[in-house]
């Protein structure tokens, strides 16, 4: 899957990238919603790459099948040249280990510590004495800022820095591959620039490869070098932040602008409401 | 700190659930834990058992010396075959002692009252007690006082 | 004809769930924890919140149930004349059917409703996905230790349950009402015996525990990750756990004490 050396992606329509993620042909419905229709995209390595699109249209699914957490009706998701739905358990939870993924809610682990819940996937994959293991928690939690929180339990952290200790968890292995499930949504305007501030930073110190998913267009576009639209279970634009924002699609302009009418009409299909009360 | 008094709490909690257990087996059902007692076994063979069972306490005097082990029925007697563990140090009953089936109370349970004989010889692992008296059988009374006085009427 | 293929349906859809239920527990309790140390740690703290928070609701129910037993047993054996035999009526009915029974019962409701509450707040804040994607089994993690602490427990608790039920039925019949106490002892020594009542009434226990804390774990573990869903998860573990207690107590009851 790994192709070429670096994206070109200027000049061409069709990159030719060094793909860490690759999604070919992917359908996935749940009951009789079809969220994703024969969708292809690529993450390329490195870099921080956006997943945009409107509420509802399974982007953070798209995160559970890149870590196989569900399975695909039909196509392939290779990560870092492995089909991740074709691995054993164990292959799996190895090609887990170099991922790190920080969940909408935070995700902490509510009957530890914050120095626990960073020092935990530490704890369960790697040998590290526990001196080890602390100097380093603690290294990471200093570089989201939190050092000072570390006894403190989850409850007890406002929900920006719930998500900024998911992400020193997130990044305790040094993952090659951070997934960010809505980091946006819900915080304040100062959290969310921490947190851009922190996930360019993360990306360009350490070069591992960023997945965004959010439907925050100017914190995406701002920090992303590659971005991808869905809607409607396809792929409706995919390139640069700047290629973006000179789109002429009308539905991409919608999402963008957040135009309430448009080719995403304001008004729910009634025919498949009434489906479902017969 | 917190996880020391937790580990302390588990330990008496489960602590506390083994106490009730040897409370609830030596207190409540009498087991004694002086591991199994040196018995013999003496069967005897009665024409009916009324009501008998098996681990029914068999006495002397009013004294438990052992209990019933198995009652089973004598194909060719047409009697119940009661065998009893007695214990080893109760070695000295005669073997013409006679055994009976007694009520404790008047609605309590049924149990073997041994009456001791005069012999010199004493009863030995598989003897048997040839002197036995039914249970009394509340109708078989009744009906034999009726005869009776029917009789002297 | 539409009715019988809908019934079939339902008893398939059943039978699915009972077997997914099944594969549930065969995986959480046979995928051993790699690190022996770390389980006992996350067992010793479900020992304490599913065993040592249920104790005082088991003791206080227990010594209620025996002094009511024994007011209740002494009115009518009074008339009878045989009053000491109230701590034979206290032993059986609380070593046979009340202990095993009325433990497991306040079990699903004290314990297995905040297991499955637990664990369906742990998959609605992503927790379970998290220690997956951290390849950690939440299935060893999560659910192994809090099902190993439940079947420890509950066996416990009604042997805590029986002594404490005993020890307020003594109390009441021999100190207030003024039953004999040596008549007392005697009396309940040569009825209740180890095997057949003390024993018989564990395993109905052991049977209940593996049961109640099954259905808690799953519940949870399979609840719909939303407010409604954890709620409605909570209601059904007390639901199903009662039931099924009351179920398996006939059947058991049936099978160990009916040639009696």
């Amino acid at each position: 899957m790994v192709v070429s050396k670096h994206i070109d992606k200027d000049k061409k329509g069709v990159s030719v990238v060094d793909a860490y993620i690759k999604v070919e042909n992917l359908s996935f419905s749940r009951g009789d919603r079809v969220i994703y229709d024969n969708i292809s995209l690529t993450i390329p390595r490195g870099k921080v790459t956006a997943v945009m699109g409107p509420s509802g249209t399974g982007k953070t699914t798209l995160l559970r099948l890149i870590a196989a957490q569900l399975a695909p009706d039909n196509g392939f998701i290779w990560v870092d040249g492995q089909d991740v739905h074709s691995l054993s358990r164990s292959g799996l939870y190895k090609v887990r280990e170099k991922i790190g993924m920080l969940f909408q809610s935070g995700a902490l682990f509510s009957d530890m510590t914050v120095a626990d819940n960073v020092a935990f996937p530490m704890e369960e994959h790697t040998k590290l004495s526990p001196s080890e293991i602390k100097r380093i928690a603690s290294e990471k939690l200093h570089s989201v800022g939190l050092r000072g929180a570390a006894q403190l339990m989850p409850s007890e952290l406002s929900g920006g820095m719930a998500r900024r200790v998911a992400l020193a968890r997130a990044i305790a292995l040094d993952p090659e591959l951070v997934m960010y499930d809505e980091p946006f949504t819900g915080q304040d305007p100062i959290s969310k620039g921490v947190l851009v501030k922190l996930i360019r930073q993360l990306n360009d110190s350490t070069g591992i490869t960023s997945v965004l998913v959010s439907h925050d267009v100017e914190e995406s576009l701002s920090i992303a070098d590659h971005v991808c639209i869905l809607a409607g279970g396809r792929v409706i634009a995919e390139g640069s932040a700047d290629e973006i924002r000179a789109s002429n699609d009308p539905q991409v302009k919608q999402f963008l602008n957040g135009e309430p009418d448009g080719p995403v009409p304001f008004h729910y299909p009634e025919t498949s409401s009434s489906e479902v009360a017969l | 700190m917190r996880n020391k008094r937790t580990e302390l709490f588990v330990g008496s909690f489960i602590v506390l659930g083994m106490l009730a257990f040897v409370y609830l087996a030596v207190q409540v059902s009498g087991l004694a834990f002086t591991g199994k007692k040196d018995t013999y076994q003496v069967v005897a063979r009665f024409d009916d058992i009324g009501g008998l069972t098996s681990r029914a306490k068999v006495a002397i005097a009013g004294v438990t010396i052992g209990s019933v082990e198995s009652i089973t029925f004598d194909k060719e007697l047409y009697m119940g075959l009661v065998t009893m563990n007695i214990d080893s140090n109760v070695g000295n009953i005669p073997t013409d002692s006679s055994a009976a089936i007694l009520t404790s109370g008047l609605l309590g349970e049924k149990y073997i009252g041994i009456s001791i004989g005069a012999e010199d010889d004493m009863l030995e692992n598989g003897s048997e007690i040839y002197d036995t008296q039914s249970a009394l059988v509340l109708e078989t009374l009744i009906s034999q006082f009726l005869f009776k006085s029917d009789d002297e009427g | 004809m539409k009715t019988i293929a809908l019934l079939g349906e339902r008893f398939l859809d059943w039978l699915e769930s009972v077997g997914r239920a099944g594969i549930f527990l065969a995986q959480s309790v046979c995928r051993l924890p790699v690190r022996f140390k770390e389980s006992i740690r996350l067992l010793v703290a479900q020992l304490y919140s599913v065993g040592v928070l249920s104790l005082v609701i088991v003791v206080v129910s227990g010594a209620f149930i025996g002094m009511v037993l024994a007011l209740q047993g002494y009115s009518i054996l009074a008339k009878f004349g045989s009053e000491e035999a109230v701590g034979q009526l206290l032993a059986l009915s609380l070593l046979r059917e009340l202990a095993p029974v009325v433990t497991a019962l306040l079990f699903a409701g004290r314990a297995g409703s905040s297991l499955t509450a637990e664990i369906g707040l742990m998959k609605a804040t992503e927790q379970l996905s998290s220690y997956e994607m951290m390849g950690v089994d939440p299935l060893r993690r999560i659910i192994a230790p809090r099902f190993i602490a439940g079947v420890i427990c509950l066996p416990l608790l009604s042997l805590i349950f029986s002594a404490t039920g005993i020890i307020g039925g003594l109390v009441v019949s021999v100190s207030w009402l003024g039953v004999h106490d040596g008549a007392f002892w005697s009396l309940m020594q040569q009825s209740v015996y180890f095997d057949t009542d003390i024993m018989n009434g564990f395993i109905k226990v052991v049977c209940f525990s593996v049961v109640v804390t099954w259905i808690a774990v799953y519940q949870g573990y399979e609840c719909v990750p939303t407010s409604e869903g954890i709620g409605k998860a909570t209601t059904r573990t007390v639901v199903l756990g009662s039931l099924a207690i009351l179920a398996l107590d006939f059947v058991l009851t049936a099978a160990m004490f009916g040639d009696f």
